[in-house]
């Protein structure tokens, strides 16, 4: 029976559990009983609508967007990629969030007591949406690591923090993009946290054709969303 | 066997607030979404809805992330796949961080949903992130005035009796309360939407 009123369940071999030991937060806050089935009304199939006219014009551009006197610090980069659903279909006007820390580890939130120096050039945070094609793009400055109090020495491995809205709101993703070849992968258990076969998928690949001659590394991130499941009518052609 | 897989999920972190509430918490950021929902404009009843985020040992959790999604006072979701349209300006969202409130609530100021459906109760969808859970996770919160649409609600009644009360929010004037706890007895209904 055709079926245009569904979306593709969230799949529990890519999401890390609620609760992974090894991270101590996830003890005391992830819950314990089942989740309980729903069956998918107007609720989950909509969520909010945002496109191009939520943005500012440096909101893309991390590198400018909180500068005061001067240019931030560190290595400019491009983060760049598209976001698509499980069919590889693009999916446009996807609103994407990100925040960060600057090149010496320190986030300018409040909160964050690590002893490295704030960048008066530099806030962290940015938005984007996606093209026709699925695509956006992003220049920044590449993350610095960071310790937090997780256990002995522990260190988070480079990262930025991304929030997508795609189009409903099952399809809601909070992440984080990591970078290739970083050490602290293989000892951060939020990312250890992700089931094995999954976790590449959160490590961007380096492109010297995204990469800018004389100005910034190019990094690709492709995001894959839950989206609406094929249907036979559109199976058919 | 599509070659596209779900990118997994992670956690929103400790440090979300300058990035997706900056508003609220004074960051020089323009924020897409706040728990002030409604503006005057927007036909339909107000209300507010508030509550806290109770970790397993009953505290309250100041660094929660509560987004809401929820119909207009007729029921119809400001989406395309809702073809009946709705509300002028109301786009049925809110984000809100816990850590600006001196109790660590959350506190949504909109209107009252109507039900989308027949035999649909009036509800908010509610997606619950913080530090410390590393995939993001769906509840409701329905309106304890409502008793009659809340017994005869599909979602509702597939909801083990004896759990049901953690999804409704009492009201008291025109405020609406309810704690989401993230354990315990009496541990709130996460749904695998």
């Amino acid at each position: 029976m055709a079926d245009g009123n569904s979306i593709t369940p969230r799949d529990w071999a890519a999401h890390p559990p609620l609760i992974h030991p090894d991270y101590k937060s996830t003890v005391k806050r992830g819950p314990t009983k089942p989740l309980v089935p729903i069956r998918h009304s107007l609720s989950e199939l909509t969520g909010p609508v945002y496109g191009h006219e939520s943005l500012a014009p440096l909101d893309n551009d991390l590198t400018k967007n909180g500068a005061k006197n001067g240019e931030a610090l560190g290595e400019r980069i491009v983060v760049t990629g598209r976001v698509l659903d499980e069919l590889g279909r693009p999916q446009p006007n996807a609103l994407i969030e990100i925040w960060q820390a600057n090149a010496a580890g320190r986030y300018v939130h409040e909160n964050d007591r690590h002893d490295a120096p704030l960048d008066p050039n530099f806030f962290g945070g940015g938005r984007a949406v996606t093209d026709a094609e699925g695509r956006y793009r992003f220049y920044t400055i590449k993350p610095g690591a960071y310790p937090w109090p997780n256990h002995a020495n522990a260190w988070r491995p480079n990262h930025i923090h991304l929030s997508l809205f795609g189009p409903a709101f099952a399809s809601r993703l909070v992440t984080q993009m990591y970078f290739p070849g970083d050490p602290l992968l293989a000892l951060d258990p939020i990312f250890l946290g992700t089931p094995e076969g999954a976790r590449n998928r959160l490590v961007s690949d380096f492109s010297l054709d995204v990469t800018e001659e004389g100005f910034a590394l190019g990094y690709v991130f492709d995001i894959v969303l839950r989206g609406p499941r094929e249907t036979p009518m559109e199976a058919g052609r | 066997m599509s070659q596209w897989k779900q990118t997994p999920s992670q956690t929103v972190g400790p440090y979300f607030a300058y990035g997706l509430t900056a508003r609220q918490y004074n960051y020089p950021q323009t924020s897409i979404a706040e728990g002030a929902m409604a503006g005057e404009e927007v036909e339909g009843e107000r209300i507010r809805v508030e509550g806290r985020v109770l970790d397993g040992d009953g505290a309250p959790i100041p660094d929660a992330m509560i987004e809401i999604w929820q119909a207009d006072t007729r029921g119809r979701y400001a989406h395309p796949a809702d073809p009946r349209g709705s509300n002028a300006g109301f786009t049925g969202f809110g984000r809100t961080g816990t850590g600006t409130d001196p109790k660590c609530r959350f506190v949504f100021d909109t209107i009252k949903p109507g039900a989308a459906a027949e035999g649909d109760a009036p509800h908010l969808n509610v997606i619950v992130f913080m530090r410390g859970l590393l995939t993001h996770v769906y509840t409701r919160i329905y309106f304890s005035d409502e008793a009659d649409a809340n017994a005869a609600d599909p979602v509702l009644s597939a909801v083990p009796a004896d759990r049901r009360n953690t999804l409704i929010a009492d009201r008291d004037g025109n405020t609406y309360r309810l704690d989401i706890h993230m354990q315990g007895d009496n541990e709130t209904v996460f749904f695998d939407v």
